[in-house]
């Protein structure tokens, strides 16, 4: 026993023996929303019921494993201490419904295994499938259940203790096992729930913590599996191939060549081979190249960046930083697909995606604020709403929203450059913190007491990139503001349409705004709302924007498609959205879809203007 | 192996209004902004990727003012190991025959094996340095070349023909080739790539160190002059068809076919 005990801790060092030769990165302080985490995400098992049946039968194996080490440990230490597992009334009781709870799980768990086969299990991806390991797994965990009970109510003294060594040595084959394969989770779940990020998903981790200096860093990104920080590491261990990740991404929806769950697989195979718990590391130069080969470039440039993956998580496993270093890599390798090179290359000439002139900036309407200028609020459009005529309109229905109100607003307008947000997400780091200069410095130029943007993702970069002092807004925030202030006096719009809010993903996962937009819309006197099946933290990205929209991945139906098709499942007849690239990419969708005179996509901004009266409702075709 | 790439800075003349200046024979540039040549790069692209096959060394050279030092940089930050930049105010207003003369005299001598351009460039467009400066150095030339492999003393190019065709070619070390776009994938050049490099010295040669006469060179030595430049007049044959997505392909259809645009 002391031998099988001794195999564990060994197979656990050398588990942690990548985790220790891996990127810095820090996840202490804050312990009591950690323990919080662990409490409600953890013990709590808060993720799980998103998916009913697996969920709950997760939750009952769970459950019974924790009432029942009570039993196992006192089983373990029982031929040391005799009579120790004699625990007593009413814990008897209470694990003998836990085991046979848990035998019924298992039960469950592997007819859903082998029979019904959610298509989740099975990656379309994926080269070899983890149903025997889980079926291999659950026998055990039911011979373990049988085995203790053997124990129990086993009447002979032989049979009883056949059962006590039945049991204690399938209970240290099962550990030993664990750190084989996904069943690891076992052991890492509970901590990398522990560790996880306590940031807004929003904010993506800097290329380096150790090394501040961006321009100072040996190499950026990345390429091989010490690159990666011991908490991503940790995330991948954690793995439990449940699919969830890749059942919400929109671009594995879309049949694109991304799935999320792949690259936790990829990365672990990988981490297992070379750092193997017998033999030696694998040198990096000896291995297939982990971020190019083994992880492809086209899977990594299909992420929109949505952060679905992550918020359906169960054991909270963290994609974005890690999609983002890898990125890094690519990008400071040359690895950028030539699509991209343009806007990228546009972006640091022009300080826009469509390489115009910063002269030709559209017009929003709203005061252009001088260097030395002041005004309250300050309105960042991003490149979307300056160049592209459709959005333009959004601007200028929310500028003139914001002068009926009477707030005196102001742009910056040609010396604004892009947020640089996309480039940030697309590994880009240098470009983004050239954008980030110029913008700072002329708002440096300028005074002002707030900033509003009508675009989720200037929000994210304004408020968690930027680190300004003023306040940063999104328009529905501002808009909800307005309302409460008794600024926005709301007209019925005089139609029988239903209207459903689509959530923008940087709006709503990754700054936790959902209602100040519905607020808005529900404020609308007679207005009937619907909400979709997708919407809020699990709402379904639109197929994302800026720099997205030059680089189309191949997919066998665009994600904006998809959309729209649970739209029209949920009867709406208009798309209230809040972010310009939702409104193209579902615009762009109407019309490939035919739906064109079926559903109507607006901007919250252009349905307010309109229900203040200052633009006629279109006639319901 | 010893790779040298010309390669030319020229203006990205995409969303800006063009205009013709005073003189009648510019640009107005206010509104340009700046980049390496396209084929240039796909040039640098098929130097690094040689370099990378079989070792060796990649010098990019340039010929401009000062401000074209940055395409030398930026082929530096994607792997170039030297940089020259051909520089001089006499230089200036050379034709395409004395930027080849230019080049030639800064290549004499030089241990070269193989020397690179694009085949045209954007703000020209005639094509013509290149075979300039293999004439002028004697050695043999492929242009337009569509891939391009080395083995041992040998050069296997492929090239455009008419009609489509593809045509394989070997050339003997050293020569010269002018590379097609589409060759290969130019690499990224990153913001940090290009940080990386900016401490680098680049040297600068003028008209005494290339052994040249003044004369030759620049505008005084131009055997091709400017006379007027002028934005073509605008054509009124814009035609909507009409009718259902079916009749309208087949109209267009018969008028490519009218028209002889099949
Ligand atoms: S962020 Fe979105 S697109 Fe990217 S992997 Fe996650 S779910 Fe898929
Ligand atoms: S990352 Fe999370 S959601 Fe995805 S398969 Fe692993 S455990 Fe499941």
């Amino acid at each position: 026993m002391a031998a099988a005990l001794g195999a564990l801790t060994l197979i656990l060092n050398r588990r942690l023996a990548l985790l220790r030769a891996a990127a810095a990165e820090p996840r202490t302080g804050d312990w009591g929303a950690r323990l919080k985490r662990l409490l409600v995400i953890g013990f709590g098992q808060s993720r799980q019921p998103r998916y009913l049946v697996a969920g709950l039968v997760h939750v009952v194996l769970f459950a019974g494993f924790m009432l029942l080490s009570l039993r196992s440990m006192s089983l373990i230490a029982e031929p040391f201490w005799p009579g120790i597992s004699n625990i007593g009334e009413p814990y008897t009781f209470i694990r003998h419904m836990a085991a046979a709870l848990v035998l019924v799980g298992c039960a469950i768990a592997a007819w859903r295994r082998v029979v019904v086969r959610p298509a989740r299990y099975h990656d379309r991806h994926a080269t070899v499938s983890h149903t025997k390991e889980a079926v291999a797994i659950l026998s055990l965990i039911s011979f373990l259940m049988i085995a203790d009970a053997a124990f129990d109510f086993g009447g002979s003294e032989g049979v009883r203790k056949v059962a006590f060594w039945a049991h204690n040595s399938a209970l240290l084959f099962f550990l030993c096992l664990l750190p084989y394969g996904k069943h690891f989770h076992v052991i890492t779940a509970l901590p990398n729930v522990f560790f996880s990020s306590l940031k807004l998903s929003g904010v993506v981790k800097p290329p380096s913590y150790s090394e501040s200096d961006f321009d100072a860093l040996e190499t950026v990104g990345v390429s091989k599996l010490e690159d990666f920080t011991w908490k991503q590491l940790l995330d991948v261990y954690s793995c439990v191939d449940c699919g969830r990740c890749s059942d919400h991404c929109p671009a594995y929806a879309s049949k694109s060549p991304l799935s999320p769950r792949m690259l936790n697989i990829k990365t672990r195979d990988a981490a297992f081979e070379h750092y193997p718990i017998k033999g030696e590391i694998t040198p990096p130069e000896k291995r297939a190249d982990l971020v190019g080969e083994v992880i492809t470039p086209d899977e990594l440039w299909s992420c929109t960046t949505c952060g679905a993956c992550q918020e359906a998580c169960p054991v909270t496993i963290e994609y974005l930083d890690r999609i983002v270093d890898m990125r890094r890599f690519l990008v400071d390798d040359g690895n950028l697909p030539a699509t991209l090179q343009k806007p990228m290359a546009a972006l640091e000439k022009r300080g826009n995606p469509y390489g115009k002139m910063a002269r030709k900036r559209g017009d929003t309407g709203v005061r252009v604020l001088k260097e030395g200028d002041a005004c309250d609020t300050l309105f960042f459009t991003d490149s979307c709403a300056a160049f592209d005529p459709r959005v333009q309109e959004t601007a200028i229905a929310f500028g003139e929203i914001l002068a009926q109100a009477g707030v005196d607003a102001g742009t910056l307008g040609k010396d604004e450059v892009d947020s640089g947000h996309e480039a940030r997400r697309f590994g880009e780091e240098g470009l983004f913190l050239t954008l980030r200069e110029q913008n700072l410095e002329a708002m440096d130029k300028r005074e002002f007491t707030q900033i509003v943007t009508t675009d989720p993702h200037a929000l994210n970069a304004l408020k968690n990139d930027y680190e300004l002092e003023q306040p940063v807004l999104h328009h529905s925030q501002y808009l909800a503001k307005l309302l409460s202030e008794g600024k926005l006096p709301l007209q019925p719009l005089g139609d029988n349409r239903r209207y459903t809010f689509h959530d923008p993903c940087y709006l709503g996962r990754h700054n936790n705004e959902y209602a100040a937009p519905r607020d808005v819309l529900n404020a609308i006197p007679g207005i009937e709302t619907v909400e979709m099946e997708r919407s809020r933290n699990r709402s379904f990205c639109c197929g994302a924007g800026s720099l997205n929209l030059f680089h189309e991945t191949e997919c066998e139906r665009r994600m904006g498609e998809l959309r729209l098709d649970m739209v029209a499942e949920s009867g709406a007849d208009v798309v209230v959205t809040a972010c310009p690239f939702c409104l193209s990419n579902l615009e762009d969708a109407a019309k490939t879809t035919g739906r064109e005179n079926e559903i109507e996509i607006i901007d919250l901004a252009e349905l307010v203007q309109r229900s203040l009266g200052k633009t006629k409702q279109p006639e319901k075709e | 192996m010893d790779i040298y790439v010309c390669i030319k800075r020229v203006a990205d003349t995409s969303e800006v209004d063009i205009e013709i200046d005073r003189t009648g024979l510019a640009l107005t540039e206010d509104d340009f902004s700046y980049d390496i040549n396209e084929w240039d790069n796909f040039a640098v692209e098929a130097a690094l990727q040689l370099k990378e096959e079989h070792g060796g060394k990649v010098t990019a050279l340039t010929v401009g003012i000062e401000d074209d030092e940055e395409v030398l940089r930026r082929a530096l930050a994607m792997g170039c190991d030297e940089a020259l930049h051909l520089s001089d105010p006499c230089f200036e207003g050379s034709d395409a025959w004395g930027i080849a003369q230019i080049l030639s005299a800064a290549l004499k001598g030089k241990p070269l094996d193989l020397l690179l351009f694009g085949t045209v460039s954007a703000d020209e467009g005639a094509g013509q340095t290149g075979g300039f400066v293999a004439g002028l150095l004697d050695l043999p030339m492929v242009s337009l070349a569509t891939s391009l492999k080395v083995n041992g003393s040998i050069a296997t190019v492929s090239h455009e023909v008419e009609g489509g065709l593809e045509r394989v070619r070997e050339l003997d070390l050293p020569a010269v080739v002018t590379v097609q776009t589409g060759i290969n994938e130019p690499r990224y050049v990153s913001i940090r790539g290009i940080r990386k490099v900016s401490g680098i010295e680049i040297p600068v040669s003028g008209v005494g160190d290339l052994g040249l006469d003044p004369n030759q060179v620049g505008a005084s030595g131009a055997r091709v002059k400017l006379e007027e430049l002028f934005l073509p007049p605008q054509g009124q044959s814009a035609q909507m068809l009409e009718g259902s997505d079916d009749e309208i392909i087949d109209k267009l259809l018969d008028l490519l076919q009218e028209n002889g645009g099949l």
